[in-house]
């Protein structure tokens, strides 16, 4: 079965359908959450909110909201925004604008906490200037514009476009080789 | 349509990222319809990001077995059964008044607790940046009283130079060999290894006799590197050697940071 037809039978509120959409995204989307909350217990909770509100959303998915990861990619990035914005972690170390998903790297005290597979990650990004991840970081996970993400790191607005595709090709070119 | 420029644009990656508005998505996704190579590249692009995001993931994602029971809740569409018995409308807005009072007072009682412990933290901040001030004009009033010292007309300045052991050392001695006040800036030492101490001698020249002054106790936690003795001798020269922490009897020739003589 292709895609198209498993999303369409899970619009119409097929749980087994559901259920492989689950099993092929599960991984992808808790792993946008926690490069997003960085914290394996929140990320998990956060995550399972996410699929419930996606199975209760179904019926407003079309293709005008892009392609169906795209579209649980933002349901799920607003999610661990809102999170993280909510009160209850006001007072935590978390920050959304300083973070980014290598931050994690670089702070291995904080390894036990979140849980990322640093071996499986260093491959993806370790040829990855830091200009792309932070690139790739805003744009993909924090859900930035790219007016926002011009600003942020300050590169011309008319750059982002093409700079990001040249930051993905990288990153497809690092997954090739892994 | 020269699909290869369309790719080369970048606008495929924005439409994975989602960052595109509803209708360039629904151009895009009738190109992708259209083109086989636009479809693939958008699939491509994807799976760069799947494979990201799945290395990202904390090593225990929830099964779905997880989220199975929750399905079935029904969000925000509990039915509340209507009570058929008629009531005068007074009962009702007695209820609906108490139950609005209730609110309100909740309400308030939130906000209350909420501006109650905004104010704990404001004064809380505001007890530090008082002891930081409190700190700031104390290590000022201390340095002008240095510079006050310093300026001593009394106040010999000799400056001592780098020995083998360490050429690019420097110290400078202040002496006011009335008030019998000696000062040792001694910004221009390593900082000492574990166990080791800096130890400041006064000698007189002829012969060679060297007498402790004492011993530049906590170099490294001291700010503005200045130590402060009295030296009632008839210096002729200041040296300052590494000595075990404590201080030695004898100075360690061998470890003789800086040396400078007292011009007469």
């Amino acid at each position: 079965m292709n895609l198209e037809e498993l999303v369409g039978r899970f619009q119409r509120k097929d749980k087994a359908a559901f259920e492989q959409l689950y099993n092929m995204y599960a991984e992808n989307i808790c792993g946008v959450i926690n490069a997003i909350v960085q914290n394996s217990a929140l990320s998990e909770e956060i995550c399972q909110d996410v699929f419930v509100k996606i199975w209760n959303k179904a019926a407003s998915y079309n293709s005008s909201k892009g392609r169906f990861f795209t579209w649980i990619l933002n349901i799920a990035r607003n999610a661990a925004i809102d999170e993280l914005r909510s009160k209850s972690h006001k007072n935590q170390k978390l920050n959304l604008s300083t973070t980014y998903f290598v931050g994690i790297l670089e702070n291995p005290r904080d390894e036990e906490d979140n849980g990322i597979n640093i071996e499986r990650i260093g491959k993806f990004i370790n040829k990855l200037k830091q200009k792309c991840i932070e690139l790739i970081d805003l744009i993909y996970f924090k859900g930035y514009t790219q007016k926002e993400v011009s600003e942020t790191l300050n590169i011309p607005l008319g750059t982002v476009k093409t700079r990001n595709r040249s930051c993905i090709s990288q990153l497809r070119e690092n997954m090739k080789n892994t | 349509m020269d699909t290869k420029s369309y790719i080369e644009s970048g606008i495929l990656e924005l439409y994975v990222s989602g960052q595109l508005s509803e209708k360039e998505n629904q151009e895009v996704a009738k190109y992708a319809n259209k083109y086989p190579e636009i479809k693939e590249e958008i699939i491509e692009i994807e799976k760069a990001i799947l494979g990201l995001s799945a290395a990202l993931a904390q090593k225990n994602v929830p099964a779905f077995d997880t989220i199975k029971n929750r399905l079935d809740e029904k969000p925000n569409s509990r039915v509340i059964p209507m009570e058929s018995k008629r009531k005068s409308w007074t009962s009702y807005t007695g209820w609906a008044a108490s139950a609005l009072l209730t609110i309100g007072l909740a309400y308030l009682y939130n906000q209350n607790q909420a501006l109650n412990s905004e104010v704990q933290i404001a004064e809380n901040e505001l007890r530090q940046m008082e002891f930081q001030i409190a700190e700031a004009n104390n290590s000022l009033e201390k340095s002008k009283q240095l510079l006050f010292v310093l300026r001593d007309k009394n106040m010999a300045t000799i400056p001592l130079g780098g020995q083998n052991v360490s050429p690019d050392s420097y110290a400078r001695a202040y002496w006011n060999k009335e008030k019998q006040q000696l000062f040792i800036d001694a910004q221009g030492l390593p900082e000492p290894p574990d166990g080791m101490a800096y130890q400041v001698w006064s000698l007189t020249l002829d012969p060679l006799t060297p007498t402790s002054v004492g011993l530049l106790e906590d170099f490294i936690d001291d700010d503005n590197k200045v130590f402060a003795f009295t030296n009632p001798n008839e210096s002729q020269a200041f040296g300052i050697t590494l000595e075990p922490a404590g201080g030695s009897e004898f100075p360690t020739l061998e470890q003789l940071y800086v040396l400078g003589t007292v011009s007469s």
